[in-house]
């Protein structure tokens, strides 16, 4: 915590945890599908569902589908301008299980028809939890470039994507690994000091045994 | 930050013979591997923000649940009829307090300090300050640093969170900020500071967290003109020399204690409190369309 989080951060009202955060959701799933949001199912859980409309999480998550930060004025009017780039989208209430008070289900369809099912939390004062993606978990907050590497559960991956990273000087901060059951479908999140390479993460998606690719840059589109 | 109580910042102040604000500023630099200028920058943009958010402020607009809104016109209405006998000062800290909290739910941009949900406290009391007594923006935003210094000991010792602490978290918090700020404005030492913030979040102890459907707008917007009022007298208390018996740190740890004790039904669940009468209901029920 710095002093900025106390004295800050400009933002577009009425609530940290309900708007703010909310928006924060929205831009991390847009940056982790990569491109454009076509479609959008939201699924909308707990307080999120119950006073969501009145805090304007709706808006919020849709300004942050479309790329705006938390201090956008434009996230009231986020609806009517997903309308003119022809973005669909919709919202149901959900109980998604045994899981934070706010919470949301993404499931995103982009221009090019990518796919990306996305599990996030506000934790409050802005921050978020990515919880699942494509329905395996995961836990990241997006405060750092993270690569998030789906796999099967063979020896290797992680060797295969530690060494690149290093190959490539960058820094690992967190590191978690995920399984469904031995031998099927894992998952690794790296987060890391640094960006990695673009040309470094179409390496990767070649890879035999490697089955999806996501990453998210902090850097602007 | 690095500090995790008022007295070490004090002691450092007294050591290091420094501006309290300069101490909190050094601590900045460290923390975030930053420049003075660039720290100093950042500060002044969010000052600059909360100084937008107060001029752009739409008297006619009404928040999208109709709770919320209008109030803060009546109230500039009555500052420039004459009609507030609480003195000229305090109407103006009155009016911008709620013209923040307006904002705020309106989706209007706004400053968090600590919280949205409190968002109107520090700048009804600092952008009244500075135009009602002519102070520089430099020595202004001087101020905001001592704020966060308080803020962040607040937020390390106990909470800022009205899910966890009750709105004593957020509008305490944000009032025992202000009225430190206030303060160190008005030539106080350190000591004075803290004292100030002692006594500013001890007067509102214990208060909970019960928005009437669970929205950031009743009690929220009125609850931000006690916390910038109370931090006036608080700062007028402490430079005429009271002293809050219990330090700043301990009362510091009390409003971590009763936050804990508090029932969830009276943290940010609008399951208690305002939220739970006859009209609170209602005015849920409505908004729920069931």
């Amino acid at each position: 915590m710095n002093i900025f989080d106390i004295v800050g951060p400009v933002m577009v009202g009425p609530s940290s945890s309900h708007t703010a955060g909310a928006v924060r959701i929205g831009y991390i799933s847009r940056k982790l599908l990569g491109e454009e949001v076509h479609e959008a199912e939201i699924y909308l859980h707990g307080s999120f569902a119950l006073t969501g409309k009145g805090h304007g999480t709706d808006k919020a998550l849709i300004a942050g589908l479309l790329g705006m930060h938390t201090d956008d004025v434009r996230i009231p009017d986020s609806f009517q301008m997903a309308e003119e780039k022809g973005m669909k989208f919709f919202f149901e209430t959900a109980d998604l299980g045994d899981v934070h008070p706010n919470t949301v289900l993404l499931k995103l369809t982009g221009k090019s028809k990518r796919k990306l099912e996305v599990m996030a939390s506000s934790l409050g004062g802005g921050r978020i939890q990515v919880n699942s993606l494509d329905g395996l978990t995961v836990n990241f907050c997006g405060d750092y470039p993270t690569l998030i590497v789906h796999n099967q559960d063979q020896p290797g991956h992680v060797a295969e994507v530690t060494s690149m990273l290093s190959h490539k000087s960058v820094n690992i901060a967190n590191m978690q690994l995920f399984r469904s059951q031995r031998g099927a479908d894992a998952v690794m999140v790296l987060e890391c000091d640094q960006e990695i390479p673009k040309e470094s993460i179409a390496w990767l998606m070649h890879l035999e045994g490697i089955n999806k690719v996501t990453y998210l840059s902090l850097k602007e589109d | 930050m690095g500090y995790i109580s008022l007295t070490e910042i004090e002691k450092d102040i007294r050591i290091k013979k420094c501006e309290y604000w300069e101490i909190i500023l050094q601590d900045d630099m460290k923390e975030r591997m930053v420049s003075a200028e660039n720290s100093l920058k950042e500060m002044q943009g969010m000052y600059q923000a909360m100084k937008q958010a107060d001029k752009s402020y739409e008297g006619r607009r009404k928040s999208s649940s109709g709770l919320a809104g209008t109030d803060g016109l009546k109230i500039e209405k009555a500052n420039k009829t004459g009609k507030i006998i609480s003195g000229e000062f305090m109407g103006h800290v009155m009016e911008r307090a709620v013209k923040m909290g307006e904002s705020n739910a309106c989706m209007k941009r706004i400053v968090a300090a600590p919280t949205a949900g409190s968002c109107g406290v520090i700048p009804a009391v600092l952008l009244s300050y500075e135009k009602d007594f002519k102070m520089s923006e430099t020595r202004m935003i001087e101020s905001l640093y001592v704020a966060a210094g308080i803020g962040c000991v607040i937020a390390k010792r106990a909470s800022i969170s009205g899910a966890e602490g009750g709105c004593q978290a957020e509008i305490g918090s944000a009032s025992a900020m202000a009225a430190g700020a206030l303060c160190y404005l008005r030539g106080g030492t350190p000591a004075q500071i803290h004292n100030a913030s002692a006594i500013a979040l001890k007067n509102l102890l214990g208060l909970v967290c019960d928005p009437v459907a669970g929205l950031v707008e009743v009690p929220c917007v009125k609850r931000n003109v006690i916390g910038a009022v109370n931090a006036v007298t608080a700062s007028d208390l402490s430079m005429a020399g009271v002293k809050s018996v219990i330090p700043a740190d301990e009362v510091i740890d009390a409003m971590k204690n009763i936050g804990r004790m508090l029932p969830c039904a009276l943290k940010e669940t609008a399951e208690g409190g305002l939220a739970s009468t006859p009209t609170g209901q209602k005015i849920a029920k409505r908004l729920s369309g069931k």
